[in-house]
């Protein structure tokens, strides 16, 4: 009966995904849905069927990235691997991903499985299945309308991390939000982190910057960015641990370099939260019994995904479009372009969208006022660019506008006496975004 | 004359949800833009609050922990934030510092003291009120618009400072929306909320300036709000049907 069941799902997922590219759109999260109501067991039964491990990455921001690093490096060294490449990371997308690399007699065929997981929907996973290795990247205050406050979606991680008994954690050593994981569950733990001071200033938000052991203010003796950093309990003996893969001689020039326990790694794309992404992946190969001496060579051809500092060209100039999904993903979003000192126009383009937080608060926790230096023009686009347009007034810009039409907005970029163009998006209006640039390389051509 | 305001900032460094920063940021401006000078006096936990050099005081939004924290910092400094309050004392909080102020409040299932400052109280229930709001305050002619998301109902005797018009507001049942009490306003209403609500802010700043300087207080001159507008018309063009 229940292999019956199974089959009936695998097959009518194979079918509604067909049917949808077919009909040209991504049918995934449908399909998903309904067996996640009909037969949710089913992710117990493929997930058994992987041969080697199961790796989950969980954390607000950067999950797509260190996700699709490890597939990568997992696939480039000849496996079949499980993957929800697109960030599809709720129940329904973790199930699709499963079934894409079965068989249409319901047998897996897959080494590794490695998934990105919903911080909220973690506890609901663990139900069916238990990785080999949970990674916890960071938690910042995300999409607030969702989950309330960051308290309840640690709470939620928490009944997730509960459900485990012989998950390996592997833990960001420079964010107390995370190692407090490995206070509060006697799991095996790796850690990872930057084991040096980057001397970076962002007037950005502290998240709790309080001891999750006995509740004292935490100390710092500096910070990376938002509550990451190197930290010690006041009171209590709780402090940043050792890294078991600690990063040092960094250095951002000509995208991103630095050595992990004397193993050089170069990637080409900047940002101080692409070391912690390439980081923890590095780890996770190296916990799984693999070689890191290709890590390199297979990194040079990694493509990440749309909106992570994607670069379109023009006849003009450059444009570069990245995607920022709460205060902290767009700070580093916003550093990492103050770090280009050419002249410069920025667009803004903010939706509130369900998948997109319906509130735009925390518009104010972000530091615009850092984009000043070198930026002749910011234009705001999207549903919400008058509450956006709102906040630049407070942020002392010399030039702001606000504009129906991204391509308008895009076009007087083009035509500016800028020599770079940087448009910084949320969630939904990446993609719009995204398909727009494309278009209009399109009609220069 | 040279006119001047305190703003005490209770708290930034435990209630700084939801962009509270934006609040702080509109009176400070709205001042300057009139060139009235501002100072902005932040105080942490093992601050003693003299509230009697205060002009204004804003108490922001904080995570169950954070506000159980506040309440029992501001509960050893209650006989002077009471004496502030019913001396006209301008005070707005919001969200976790409204609750704060009522007779007793809810985390998960307990019941906890307020401050007991005001005359309601806050109970907890699992569904969350979330989403944009609309209000019609008496205060002035044009809408309050935020955005709420509390799992609290509360229930107040006082005016509240405004009447639902979208949204759930303190309960979802009464519609009514926060409370007013002499010049204290307590409110659900995030957004921030004084940037895009012009009126309201200068409402504060007006009472703030009739406290300190009586009849000598300045009218304060009127400000280009096409942005803010713009910004606050969205939603009620959107939401008000």
């Amino acid at each position: 009966m229940k292999f019956l069941l199974r089959l009936l799902c695998i097959w009518f997922t194979k079918i509604t995904i067909f049917f949808c590219k077919l009909l040209g759109h991504n049918g995934t999260n449908l399909a998903g849905k309904i067996v996640v109501r009909v037969y949710p067991k089913i992710l117990t039964d493929l997930s058994r069927q992987v041969r080697e491990k199961i790796i989950v990455v969980c954390g607000t921001n950067g999950k797509t990235t260190t996700n699709n690093v490890i597939d990568k490096l997992l696939t480039d060294k000849g496996n079949k691997v499980v993957c929800n490449r697109l960030g599809a990371n709720m129940t329904e997308g973790a199930i699709v991903a499963f079934i894409r690399e079965t068989n249409w007699l319901g047998k897996l065929d897959a080494d590794f499985a490695c998934l990105e997981v919903d911080e909220g929907y973690a506890q609901k996973l663990f139900c069916y299945f238990e990785p080999d290795f949970l990674i916890i990247n960071n938690l910042f205050r995300d999409q607030l309308d969702r989950y309330g406050e960051i308290d309840l979606t640690i709470g939620m991680l928490d009944n997730g991390v509960n459900k485990l008994s012989k998950t390996t954690l592997v833990l960001n050593a420079d964010d107390p939000l995370c190692t407090r994981f490995a206070k509060k569950h006697s799991l095996k733990t790796v850690f990872y982190g930057i084991n040096q001071n980057l001397s970076i200033s962002l007037n950005d938000i502290k998240e709790s910057p309080f001891c999750p052991i006995c509740g004292a203010e935490l100390s710092y003796d500096y910070y990376h960015y938002s509550q990451l950093g190197n930290y010690h309990c006041s009171k209590c003996a709780f402090k940043r641990p050792q890294t078991d893969y600690g990063a040092d001689q960094i250095s951002f020039n000509k995208g991103l370099s630095f050595c992990v326990n004397e193993q050089p790694i170069t990637f080409h794309y900047r940002g101080v939260y692409n070391i912690y992404n390439v980081l923890a992946a590095y780890a996770v190969i190296d916990q799984c019994g693999l070689t890191t001496d290709d890590i390199n060579d297979i990194l040079a051809t990694y493509q990440p995904q749309i909106g992570r500092m994607e670069e379109f060209s023009f006849p003009q100039k450059k444009v570069v479009l990245n995607m920022g999904k709460n205060p902290a993903g767009f700070n580093q979003g916003i550093s990492t372009v103050a770090l280009d000192t050419s002249k410069k126009d920025v667009i803004l383009s903010i939706n509130d969208y369900i998948q997109d937080g319906t509130d735009v608060s925390w518009l104010w926790d972000v530091d615009f006022e850092t984009l000043n230096e070198n930026t002749l023009h910011v234009s705001t686009c999207g549903l919400r660019r008058l509450d956006l347009l709102l906040r630049l007034k407070y942020a002392n810009f010399s030039s702001i506008s606000t504009e129906e039409s991204m391509k308008d907005a895009i076009r007087k970029a083009l035509e500016s006496d800028s020599e770079i163009v940087y448009i910084l998006a949320n969630y939904s209006a990446t993609f719009t975004t995204h398909d727009i640039l494309k278009e209009m390389q399109k009609e220069v051509q | 004359m040279n006119y001047h305001i305190t703003i005490g900032h209770l708290y930034p460094d435990l209630l700084n949800l939801y962009g509270d920063k934006g609040n702080i940021a509109a009176l400070q401006k709205r001042l300057e833009w009139r060139n009235i000078s501002v100072e902005i006096k932040e105080f942490c936990v093992n601050d003693t609050i003299d509230f009697s050099a205060l002009d204004l005081v804003f108490l922001g939004g904080g995570s169950d922990r954070e506000q159980q924290i506040v309440c029992n910092k501001l509960s050893e400094q209650k006989a002077e934030l009471k004496e502030y309050i019913e001396s006209d004392g301008v005070l707005m909080a919001v969200c976790g510092g409204y609750q704060i102020l009522g007779k007793y409040y809810q985390v998960q299932n307990e019941t906890v003291d307020g401050l007991g400052l005001l005359d309601f109280y806050t109970e907890n229930k699992s569904e969350r009120l979330m989403g944009k709001v609309v209000i019609q305050s008496g205060l002035f002619d044009d809408y309050i618009v935020g955005f709420e998301n509390h799992g609290s109902r509360t229930y107040t005797n006082h005016l509240p400072l405004g009447m639902v018009k979208h949204g759930n507001g303190n309960n979802g049942e009464d519609h009514m929306e926060g409370v007013i009490y002499k010049n204290t306003i307590g409110t659900y209403l995030h957004g921030p909320l004084l940037p895009a609500n012009p009126k309201l802010t200068d409402w504060l700043l007006t009472k703030s300036l009739e406290r300190k300087y009586g009849q000598d207080a300045p009218k304060l001159t009127p400000l280009d709000d096409t942005d803010e507008d713009a910004a606050r018309n969205y939603i009620v063009k959107n939401y008000l049907k």
